[in-house]
């Protein structure tokens, strides 16, 4: 695919183009081909089928100005618009996001086996769901009980790690299990007294995208975006903290602080992603490793890719999740489990090591 | 004209002092190497001077005091030469080698021309050119230890920090590593402090020598007033005989068993 290569650099002296890492081309377009090749099957998929063609008109109808006639019945509209498509929607931003706050935790830790759940995140969000589900209370508190529990169980690994270590990555990772296996002791505790709401607690943490309307999306948008924003703009960083805390300090980058704004911002996107989803272990350690295995290490080329391929990735796990056991649903959870593991397997025998 | 100067700096490990009470002088242009047996405190004085160790005293360079620098401003003024630098897995040799202009980009900047113009220099420089492309993860020791060599070279700074630059090089390596760096000070007018293990390689290739032991100065000065028999066996327990060679450079020798010449073991 050389055909796609960039033009080359302007070089002083005429020597030999130079070419620092970045985006392949080619990897891009085939992630974003990907991505709107399953979006598409998300969306002509399901208990009503609907026609791909009347499916794209209804895309393009969404331009301003445009009016075409797709042949979709108000029905069929109303399936696509205000059940499939926020589903889908929600399906890329989650997915997504839980890709890029994995390669963020595994830059900043050096560890291929930190994910976004690492540090209490996850223990935290499913205390302070039980607690909203057991309460009793409106169901509108859930996501918000979930984000507030996700970033105090962070809060209580930091305050922990830092109070035995110091600034210790180990010591901070070390903290985070400790901070865990007590929430999750709590939420047992918990659970084991209202065992009526077990069995929705229980679904909460398989993970799943239920949507009721477009208002899951918009709650978590604001987060994911200045989440993965963040996360972006620090590709660069990401890569030179690759040489370790103490080389990375003598070339003039504020270690601590860049690994504290990286896992702030990982934090708060997992957690606001979690909030409106449940648990989805997985695609935070399976896609940036994918990546990292075919496209490169860099981070320049591992966060952008794992946000798109993390959106597809979760969104054709939703789409199995949905139609696998219909007219029931498998918790989504479970399925990029399912799913991911053999397949990772697969790219980790079929490529050399990366880390 | 004075450019580092250490003084009455101390380092604390673990509750350890590992450094203690050093004052030492390094004059702008001029190369200094610290000696001194395992755990006298070479390396950790070096990190004191990058700034990756807290220590107490003051450390100036140029006149300016490096402690209360932000690590940006401090990585324009000190680059570094770990020991065992670490080799990030997939990053190729220019990648690497632009590390090293950190320093200049804004905090969530990237590379520009002139950052490639300088990385471009060096691959010259250093005749890492055809290996640009190459992963630092295929490297030879001594191709990666000119790799790491030009991506201190890229922070552009006036002082230049080696801490064993040689120690996983073979002879002919080494020398050829140390007679680039000297070049290269020469060339560029660099202030360069290293930590040696070879005694009479330091002697050949420093200005002045600094015998670093349990922390403390024990001795500096030009290589034949440190590199003494006297000295080398109170302080390493070694059995040594010094001889100078034809151009009026000193050559240590170990010597084994009760050889003549000796007057003791070690202390």
């Amino acid at each position: 695919m050389s055909s796609v290569s960039p033009p080359p650099v302007d070089e002083p002296g005429g020597t030999p183009e130079l070419r620092p890492v970045r985006l392949p081309r080619r990897w891009l377009l085939l992630a974003l081909a990907v991505l709107v090749v399953v979006v598409l099957l998300a969306m002509v998929t399901g208990p009503a089928g609907l026609p791909l063609k009347s499916v794209l008109v209804e895309i393009v109808n969404q331009i301003p100005g445009v009016e075409l006639d797709g042949g979709l019945s108000e029905r069929d509209a109303a399936v696509l618009w205000k059940l499939r498509a926020p589903r889908i929607v929600l399906g890329m931003l989650v997915g997504g996001m839980l890709a890029i706050a994995g390669a963020g935790y595994q830059g900043v830790f050096r560890n291929p086996l930190a994910d976004p759940y690492l540090l209490g995140v996850a223990a935290g969000a499913g205390l302070g769901a039980t607690f909203a589900i057991v309460s009793g209370g409106n169901r509108v508190i859930l996501p918000l009980a979930a984000f507030v529990g996700g970033i105090a169980g962070v809060a209580a690994t930091y305050a922990l790690g830092r109070s035995v270590g110091g600034r210790s990555t180990t010591s901070l990772i070390l903290a985070g299990v400790a901070v865990a296996a007590f929430l999750t002791a709590v939420q047992t505790y918990v659970n084991q007294r209202n065992v009526d709401s077990l069995r929705e607690v229980y679904g909460w943490i398989l993970g799943r995208l239920l949507t009721a309307g477009w208002s899951e999306v918009l709650t978590v948008l604001p987060y994911i975006a200045i989440s993965a924003g963040v996360l972006l703009a620090h590709r660069r960083l990401l890569d030179v903290l690759s040489v370790g805390h103490d080389e990375a300090g003598t070339l003039g980058v504020p270690a601590a602080r860049v690994r504290l704004l990286v896992v702030l911002a990982a934090t708060l996107g997992t957690a606001a992603a979690v909030a409106v989803s449940g648990l989805i272990g997985f695609v935070g350690i399976v896609v940036p490793h994918i990546v990292r295995m075919l496209a490169g290490t860099s981070y320049r080329i591992v966060l952008p890719l794992s946000a798109l391929v993390g959106a597809a990735f979760l969104v054709s796990a939703d789409l199995a999740a949905r139609t696998m056991v219909s007219p029931g649903e498998l918790p989504v959870g479970v399925v990029t489990a399912f799913i991911g593991a053999p397949f990772f397997t697969l790219v980790l025998r079929a490529s050399r090591r990366v880390w | 004209m004075n450019g580092l100067v250490v003084s009455q700096v101390g380092v604390s490990l673990m509750g350890k002092l590992v450094v203690d009470d050093v004052t030492l002088t390094v004059p702008v242009g001029s190369w200094t190497t610290l000696v001194g047996p395992n755990g006298a405190g070479k390396s950790t004085l070096l990190r004191a001077v990058a700034g990756s160790v807290r220590h107490s005293g003051a450390i100036e360079f140029g006149e300016k005091p490096l402690a209360g620098m932000r690590s940006r401003e401090r990585a324009r003024m000190v680059a570094v030469v770990p020991q065992e630098a670490t080799r990030p897995a997939g990053m190729t040799v220019l990648d690497y080698v632009l590390l090293g202009r950190t320093p200049y980009l804004p905090y969530l900047g990237v590379e520009s021309a002139e950052d490639l113009a300088v990385a471009d220099e060096l691959l010259d420089t250093l005749e890492l050119r055809d290996l640009a492309e190459r992963p630092v993860m295929s490297l030879s020791g001594g191709e990666f230890q000119r790799a790491v060599l030009a991506r201190a070279l890229a922070q552009q700074a006036p002082l230049l920090l080696l801490d064993e630059p040689t120690s996983s090089l073979d002879l002919g390596h080494a020398q050829q590593v140390l007679e680039l760096v000297d070049e290269l000070r020469a060339e560029r007018g660099l202030t360069v402090v290293s930590a040696l293990h070879d005694l009479t390689t330091a002697g050949q290739f420093a200005d002045h020598l600094v015998l670093l032991v349990d922390g403390g100065v024990a001795a500096q000065g030009k290589a034949q007033e440190v590199l003494t028999e006297e000295l080398l066996s109170a302080h390493y327990g070694a059995r040594v005989r010094i001889l100078t060679d034809p151009e009026g450079g000193v050559v240590v020798v170990p010597l084994r068993g009760n050889s003549e010449g000796v007057s003791r073991g070690a202390g």
